[in-house]
């Protein structure tokens, strides 16, 4: 039986924070490097991406995550800005293994082999809404938890021994 | 298969990760305007045979609208450009001009 492309394994210990305003803001209070258009920066356990003009994403340990908006609320007190705790609305995956690039790119209109480091795309897998970034061995993609369940098995299915994209 | 790129996050986008908006630079019929003029401004829409300025969303990236300029024959995208603008801007208005001399910007909209 040959090896599946890539090994699928759900991530539920990730906790996220929804930020909308101004950018430098926003960074400044989350105490990190703002990212680049499309980046994400990462600190330690912590990372923040750049979503859309005026919207960013900390993901950080879920443990951390009370805290943090605490923490965020109070520092952009009086500014126009939003901070949300959209830790449970999400679903998370990583796609670890050698046929992790072909995975990405069966179901997501992404040049996946290319996407650099410190990449975070926003795209569609098959028909959901997601957002995939590079970690070590692999990619990270994370959806909406009520998409939750299709995402797993369109990402098992892409996976699946044998159905890499390479000729034979 | 129509790529566009996203002016607000310079993503190169495809057809099915974005939302088509329609025409483009619509002016709204206040108050003011005859009933005739709303229902202009409402339902009629150019659907010309070759430049057009239409409005796309990002739907499945930053979610931001902007406007693209293409050619609805040969599927050539001249460029596109943020949706916060009532007129093409000068390098978009270049950009279709290489390619259609005779194209003028001020005739968008203008009945035919």
């Amino acid at each position: 039986m040959a090896e599946h492309l890539a090994r699928i394994s759900p991530v539920t210990d990730l906790g996220m924070i929804a930020l909308r305003g101004d950018l430098a803001a926003i960074a400044d209070a989350a105490g990190m490097a703002a990212p680049d258009r499309t980046g994400i920066a990462t600190d330690g356990p912590r990372s923040l991406a750049w979503m859309s003009p005026d919207e960013a994403l900390l993901i950080l340990p879920a443990p951390q995550t009370p805290e943090a908006v605490e923490a965020l609320t109070l520092a952009l007190d009086g500014q126009h800005a939003l901070v949300a705790d959209v830790s449970d609305a999400r679903a998370v995956f990583d796609v670890i293994g050698p046929g992790a690039a072909d995975v990405i790119a069966k179901l997501a209109p992404v040049d996946a082999a290319a996407m650099p480091q410190g990449h975070l795309r926003r795209t569609r897998m098959a028909q959901v809404a997601t957002a995939i970034w590079r970690i070590e061995g692999g990619f990270r993609v994370i959806g909406f938890r009520s998409t939750g369940d299709y995402l797993g098995l369109i990402l098992r299915n892409a996976a699946i021994a044998g159905s890499g994209l390479a000729p034979r | 298969m129509l790529i566009l790129t996203c002016p607000h996050c310079g993503i190169q986008a495809e057809e099915t990760e974005l939302h088509n908006g329609g025409e483009a630079h619509l002016k709204r019929v206040g108050p003011d305007g005859s009933d005739e003029e709303f229902e202009g401004y409402m339902f009629a829409r150019r659907n010309p045979r070759g430049v057009h300025l239409e409005r796309w969303r990002h739907a499945y990236g930053c979610g931001k609208w902007f406007i693209a300029a293409r050619c609805t024959v040969t599927l050539q995208v001249f460029g596109t450009y943020a949706a916060q603008t009532t007129t093409p801007p000068d390098h978009i208005v270049q950009a279709v001009r290489a390619a259609r001399p005779d194209w003028n910007p001020t005739e968008e909209g203008a009945s035919e």
